[in-house]
């Protein structure tokens, strides 16, 4: 059976042909495209892996805005109600110091006017007894003159005194 | 695309129809008289011509009388080394220069003189296309290649996307899973494999082409090499596996062992074997279904035969990538198998 006999020439061409083909191909074709395709490999998973990471990130970012928002618009509530406290502390504290201020002028007005009435008083009451010297003075010297004419006189000086009062 | 196929119908029912015509039949029935003595010389030998066209020559054959000659060379000990054209062999005794070529079973060169001892190296009809094959292979991945450094950082384009795929379908599916973690050192030699044997079976199922992965000698040589391959990069776990396979009752040791060798030898003859014998059986259906127009010699039946060539022939194109692939598959598997760094897990297979 000649097709079951292998030939040692086709044996022979097929080794070096094999071998050959083997060979350049290694060098030449299977490396560069291996390596290529590796390389193409490497990029595309190295994408994949930054988009998951950016999605990460993203997602990191979000929640981190979401917190500082949260944290913001507490910071802002509280400081909003602090002012608030400040303003109306500061109010009443004006209220009260014009509350004060305002007694006290009061007070220093009404001390005033007892002062300025006590020495109204004092004068008038030194005008009244010198008024009454003066009186008496002339009493005293109508007296002196006639009767009647000391009558007239005491009646002008109440009218007068009534007059002065 | 319409159009042509129009025009094969049309072709196939007149000839259908010219078959009927006793006029026509008349031309080409061995019942013509002129004709009758030369048919009789050349009685057609079925046998002979499919074993003509399955085996190797020295002349590429194309069509009866259109064959280009290739390069003898022969080496014998006292002549040393003698070149010449297998076209000398073209005279009435098939004899040049002290040698004979005989057709036979196989196409064989002997010395006239018989005592004399002569090798054959000649460039065959096998050999020439297997050169063919490679300058292919090595244009198409060299270019491939260049095209991965030009188009680095780029989506593969064109061809080089349509052998990717292959290239890819390899490596992923029938080398790194079989192989195992250090595949990349065998990826060379099972593509290489994977496309030589794919080239050939596809070059042979051209007309004119060689039956090279149908000849034993190539799917020997190919065997020798994965055997070769699988044995130097063996481990010791696989020795072991061989002499002591594991879990087994020393009682049943006499018998398996003998069985795990003659296992070790029959993973590359099977291998040899399967090729061969698929691709030759694949040239043989097809060249015994053009035979039978011959026998027949009826216009009739001619395009029946032909369509279930045609069929034949799609069905070969598929046997051409299955081989290839079975071919690499188990070779990785064997050379996987002798690699594997065994855990205690895989006993008893």
């Amino acid at each position: 059976m000649s097709l079951l006999t292998p030939s040692p020439g086709l044996i022979f061409w097929m080794l070096v042909v094999f071998l050959v083909l083997v060979f350049i191909l290694s060098k030449y074709a299977w490396g560069p495209i291996i390596n290529g395709l590796k390389e193409r490999e490497n990029e595309i998973q190295g994408a994949l892996d930054l988009a998951k990471k950016t999605k990460e990130e993203m997602a990191q970012l979000k929640s981190d805005n979401e917190r500082l928002i949260i944290e913001a618009n507490a910071a802002r509530d509280r400081i909003i109600k602090e002012a608030k406290e400040a303003a109306d502390r500061l109010v009443e504290a004006a209220k009260d110091k014009a509350t004060a201020e305002g007694n006290r002028i009061i007070e220093s007005a009404r001390e005033t006017i007892r002062s300025e009435q006590a020495a109204a008083v004092a004068q008038i009451r030194k005008e009244v007894a010198t008024l009454s010297i003066d009186i008496a003075e002339k009493v005293l010297r109508r007296e002196l003159n006639d009767k009647s004419a000391q009558e007239q006189l005491v009646a002008d000086l109440v009218k007068d005194s009534v007059k002065l009062n | 695309m319409s159009r042509f196929f129009r025009q094969v119908l049309t072709f196939i029912t007149l000839s259908t129809l010219l078959g009927f015509s006793p006029l026509y039949a008349q031309d080409h029935s061995h019942h013509d008289a002129g004709a009758h003595v030369s048919l009789e010389e050349e009685e057609f030998e079925t046998g002979k011509l499919i074993m003509h066209h399955i085996g190797d020559s020295h002349e590429w054959e194309f069509s009866k009388g259109f064959s280009i000659p290739l390069p003898v060379i022969l080496y014998s000990p006292d002549r040393g080394i003698e070149v010449f054209s297998s076209a000398r062999f073209h005279n009435d005794h098939h004899e040049y220069n002290g040698y004979h070529l005989v057709h036979g079973d196989a196409e064989k060169i002997v010395p006239v003189d018989e005592s004399r001892t002569v090798y054959d190296f000649s460039i065959t009809k096998n050999v020439a296309s297997m050169i063919l094959g490679a300058i292919i292979l090595i244009l198409v991945f060299t270019s491939v290649a260049k095209a991965y450094k030009r188009e680095k950082g780029k989506a593969p384009r064109g061809f080089q996307s349509a052998m990717e795929v292959l290239v890819l379908f390899i490596r992923d599916e029938v080398v790194k899973p079989n192989v195992g973690p250090n595949y990349a050192r065998y990826l060379p030699y099972l593509l290489t494999l994977f496309f030589f044997i794919l080239i050939n079976n596809l070059l042979g199922l051209l007309p004119g082409g060689a039956n090279v992965t149908g000849n034993i000698a190539i799917t020997m040589v190919l065997a020798v090499l994965t055997f070769i391959i699988t044995h130097v990069n063996s481990n010791r776990h696989y020795w072991k596996h061989l002499v002591a396979p594991d879990g087994l009752p020393p009682a049943l040791l006499p018998v398996m062992i003998p069985v795990e060798i003659i296992g070790v030898f029959m993973k590359p003859f099977s291998l040899m074997i399967r090729l061969f014998a698929n691709i030759t059986a694949g040239h043989i259906i097809l060249l015994s279904l053009f035979s039978l127009i011959f026998i027949f010699k009826s216009f009739l039946l001619a395009p029946v035969i032909s369509a279930f060539a045609l069929f034949m022939n799609f069905i070969e194109i598929m046997v051409a990538f299955i081989q290839a692939f079975i071919f690499t598959l188990l070779s990785s598997m064997y050379i996987g198998s002798a690699i594997e760094e065994h855990s205690h897990a895989d006993h008893g297979h």
